[in-house]
């Protein structure tokens, strides 16, 4: 379904005057989802990864330059092919609430997001009501306003938005966020739905526990770059990890060691090699001038030296 | 809840107006304006001084400040805003008949700038940083900085003097009265003085809309609206333009001061003579029963466009109107 190769997005800044400067925040991303799968990516917050979900549909900002290959059906995904799939075949599920507009109502939205995913006026009403009732949202949500949905509900709203045309690839951007185990469990089992009707379903968090309940697979991201691609299964012990700093998100989970002392990773202008060198304690001089390719390793990939 | 916002505004109108009469009347007793000297004019040469303290007395003038207030506000609360000395008319019959005039000039160049300036606006924020939003930019920040006489003058000299489109004075031909001008005739003389006040309206309300349009493209809803395959043209009309149309709204009600105080200064330039003229006028020749009259007029005015800003927000804010009641 998406095939993702060497990404890297950068932006330009100005700073002091006309003083041009490039930061790179993702670089070397590499991710891919097939039909029916959720694949889970993972990494700290400001790893880059709601930028990768920006970068799919292409709306970043204008100082921002997107790299690298992306296939999506097979096919390149030009920004030319990109205007006439976003919203149609590709679609997001975003954050927050503060995505739907405070002043309008929440159908309208809704309608509207149908009608640009090429649903015709005659069957936009339907097709609402279906969604709304396929996320159990009384018909008189439709009339109200975005202030007066709980946390649970504008979940819902969102993902109706997101669902109500017939987009093969979703990407849920932090669908967990702010709710509550119950709410939080709802809106990923819905997710696991979409994948089940042969939906792709991309899922972006930093919660590794709640994305493992419905995850197929899951990629790494540590600083930008994709550091390991594993299935689900082998998170179930440290053993079947690959990257080390895999297992370190997996010692700092509760529910194991709860060690979790680690630094925010950035990436740094200048430094070459392994972008997780800094904290790594497997980290010797090779670490330090080159960066390791993703290597095959069993049913994964890995970007490591020592693996 | 909607009546206790009306209570509460009417309860600010009384106070306010309390506060502006109180701080007018000290204001121009203490001016050296002699309201006598103003009533008897040029004839003040052939007046005794025991004629003057005649009149002086006939209008209470030796009585104490705090007295005279006293009277003049009852008089003023009972609805009688005493005689205009310079139109030997009762102040509210030329208040009346002079706003009516200024009336047209200032709602005509509140509309033409409030539609244009939010156009304008609107096409310069969805166009950020291009040439089209550089010259709407350039020229609304001219305008910003620019007197009202200024352009009044200007046009006059282009569509009056050279070109000899425009009239050059009045409301409308000198040797008519009001009722006997036509329609057309009255638009005619009315077109320069409302431009004047239009070119200079629009530059805030441009700005202002310019920088509501950036923020909400920015915002999270059109980041989502744009994933949903929205283009700009879209986001700016399907999505944004209640969130940029709200502030701008409640701008352009509460520039109703500005433009009264444009007013004044387009109709003197233009003679034209509506209520502003007036106000120059009975400042000058000392009609202070006019003046006053005008200062209230025109507080109850102002007063009238914030009133109306806060009382369409809270119709068209669905967040405010749940709380005024107004949705379930």
């Amino acid at each position: 379904m998406l095939d993702i190769q060497d990404l890297s997005i950068r932006f330009t800044r100005y700073t002091f005057g006309l003083k041009k400067k490039e930061t790179c925040v993702v670089q070397g991303l590499d991710l891919s989802i097939a039909p029916g799968q959720v694949m889970a990516v993972i990494g700290q917050s400001g790893a880059g990864k709601s930028l990768l979900a920006h970068a799919l549909l292409g709306i970043l900002p204008r100082n921002a330059q997107v790299e690298g290959r992306v296939f999506f059906k097979g096919k390149p995904l030009t920004p030319e092919r990109l205007s006439t799939l976003r919203g149609r075949e590709i679609a997001l599920i975003p954050q927050s609430i503060t995505a739907l507009n405070p002043l309008l109502r929440v159908g309208v939205q809704v309608a509207r997001a149908a009608r640009l995913s090429g649903i015709s006026k005659k069957d936009a009403p339907t097709t609402v009501n279906r969604a709304f009732s396929r996320y159990l949202l009384q018909k008189e949500v439709a009339t109200w306003f975005p202030f007066q949905l709980s946390g649970g509900m504008a979940r819902r709203v969102l993902t109706a938005t997101a669902t109500v045309g017939m987009a093969d690839l979703i990407l849920a951007d932090e669908p967990t966020s702010g709710l509550d185990p119950a709410t939080a469990k709802e809106a990923l089992g819905h997710l696991r739905e979409l994948a089940d009707t042969g939906k792709a379903v991309l899922l972006i968090t930093h919660d590794i526990e709640a994305a493992l309940k419905i995850a197929d697979m899951v990629t790494v991201f540590c600083a930008g770059t994709t550091v390991e691609v594993a299935s689900a299964d082998d998170f179930k012990g440290l053993g079947q990890l690959r990257h080390p700093y895999t297992r370190a998100l997996w010692n700092a989970l509760p529910a194991n060691s709860f060690i979790g002392t680690m630094k925010p990773i950035e990436r740094s202008p200048n430094t070459t090699g392994c972008p997780f060198q800094t904290c790594c304690n497997e980290q010797d001089a090779v670490c330090g001038h080159s960066t390791p390719e993703l290597k095959h390793s069993s049913a994964g990939r890995v970007r490591c030296h020592h693996a | 809840m909607i009546t206790q916002f009306l209570l509460v505004k009417t309860f600010r109108l009384i106070l306010l107006i309390a506060a502006v009469a109180t701080l007018s009347f000290v204001l121009v007793s203490s001016s050296p304006v002699d309201p006598v000297d103003a009533y008897v004019g040029a004839a003040m040469l052939r007046i005794s001084p025991d004629q003057r303290e005649v009149i002086a007395k006939r209008w209470g003038l030796d009585r104490p400040p705090v007295e005279r207030f006293g009277r003049w506000a009852g008089q003023m609360a009972t609805g009688n805003f005493g005689v205009s000395t310079i139109f030997n008319e009762p102040v509210l019959s030329v208040i009346g008949k002079r706003f009516i005039t200024s009336f047209w000039l200032m709602a005509l160049a509140w509309s033409l700038s409030g539609a244009l300036g939010f156009g304008l606006g609107l096409i310069a924020g969805a166009r950020e940083d291009t040439l089209l939003d550089r010259s709407i930019r350039l020229y609304a920040y001219t305008m910003a900085s620019t007197p009202t006489f200024w352009v009044g003058m200007i046009l006059l000299m282009i569509f009056s003097v050279s070109l000899g489109w425009t009239p050059v004075c009045c409301a409308w031909p000198p040797g008519l009265s009001a009722e006997q001008a036509t329609l057309w005739q009255r638009l005619h003389h009315l077109l320069l003085p409302a431009i004047t006040l239009s070119l200079i309206g629009i530059a805030q309300i441009t700005l202002h809309t310019r920088e509501k349009t950036i923020e909400a493209l920015r915002s999270d809803y059109s980041i989502f609206a744009r994933a949903q395959g929205e283009s700009t043209i879209g986001i700016v009309f399907r999505r944004a333009l209640r969130n940029v149309a709200l502030p701008a709204v409640t701008l352009q009600f509460a520039s109703l001061g500005e433009l009264f105080g444009g007013a004044v200064l387009a109709e003197q330039v233009f003679a034209y003579p509506g209520l502003g003229r007036t106000t120059v006028e009975a400042g000058i020749r000392g009609d202070i029963p006019l003046l006053l009259g005008i200062v209230l007029f025109s507080t109850i005015f102002v007063f009238t466009g914030n009133f109306m800003a806060d009382l369409i927000y809270h119709l068209v804010d669905p967040r405010l109107r749940k709380a005024t009641g107004a949705i379930s």
